[in-house]
């Protein structure tokens, strides 16, 4: 998704070497997405699933 | 010591060959205080020698405190993958915190051929989502060595 949006960067980031990090963003089970510090996406979803709850934020104008 | 094994150096160097822009890996580093980065230096180096258009580039958090803000970087071991687009640099905006072992090693390798060239595999669907994103945005995925 960074990729192929410039607006985005994205980190993987390794839970156990920054207990910081995953106290932080209350990481109790991994794979745990977080958006801007708001969105919070538990576990691994179908690309469209994830997609669309990563970015519910940025809608599409339409009909 | 290799990391890898022979067999899967060789299944590695067949998937990189697909690559058809140098793509070049900063590596943020710090000397005291990082227990991984030795180890993260040792998983980098595997991969040069397995494609000519692999670079490694180390930077030190400390020292070279300017290029890690312009990536975004305060932590280490810490990756940014970066490639060559028309003789300049380009960044694909994906980050790797803390050492690419385990399951993270697939994932650095997908991010490699990405920006190697290989097309996004996202739908089309995906995109024009990703097409609505008009303001910076960070995503953080969590995991855990396996």
């Amino acid at each position: 998704m960074a990729f192929v949006s410039p607006n985005i960067t994205a980190f993987a980031v390794e839970a156990t070497e920054f207990p910081d990090l995953a106290r932080r963003y209350r990481v109790n089970g991994v794979p745990k997405t977080v958006v801007d510090d708001e969105v919070e996406i538990l576990g691994a979803l179908p690309e469209s699933a994830f997609v669309e709850q990563a970015l519910a934020r940025f809608p599409i104008d339409g009909p | 010591m290799p990391l890898i094994s022979p067999s899967d150096q060789e299944r590695l160097r067949e998937s990189l060959a697909e690559m058809t822009r140098p793509v070049r890996l900063l590596f943020f580093t710090k000397t005291l205080d990082c227990d991984t980065c030795l180890q993260t230096r040792q998983i980098l180096d595997e991969l040069p020698p397995l494609s000519d258009l692999i670079a490694i580039e180390e930077v030190n958090l400390i020292l070279d405190g300017d290029t890690a803000k312009a990536y975004g970087i305060d932590r280490a071991p810490a990756i940014a993958i970066t490639y060559e687009d028309n003789g300049s640099v380009a960044d694909t905006r994906i980050r790797f915190l803390g050492a690419p072992a385990g399951y993270e090693f697939i994932s650095l390798v997908q991010a490699v051929l990405l920006a190697g060239g290989r097309p996004p595999q996202l739908s089309a669907e995906s995109r024009a989502r990703l097409a609505a994103v008009d303001r910076p945005v960070t995503m953080q995925v969590f995991t855990t060595p396996t």
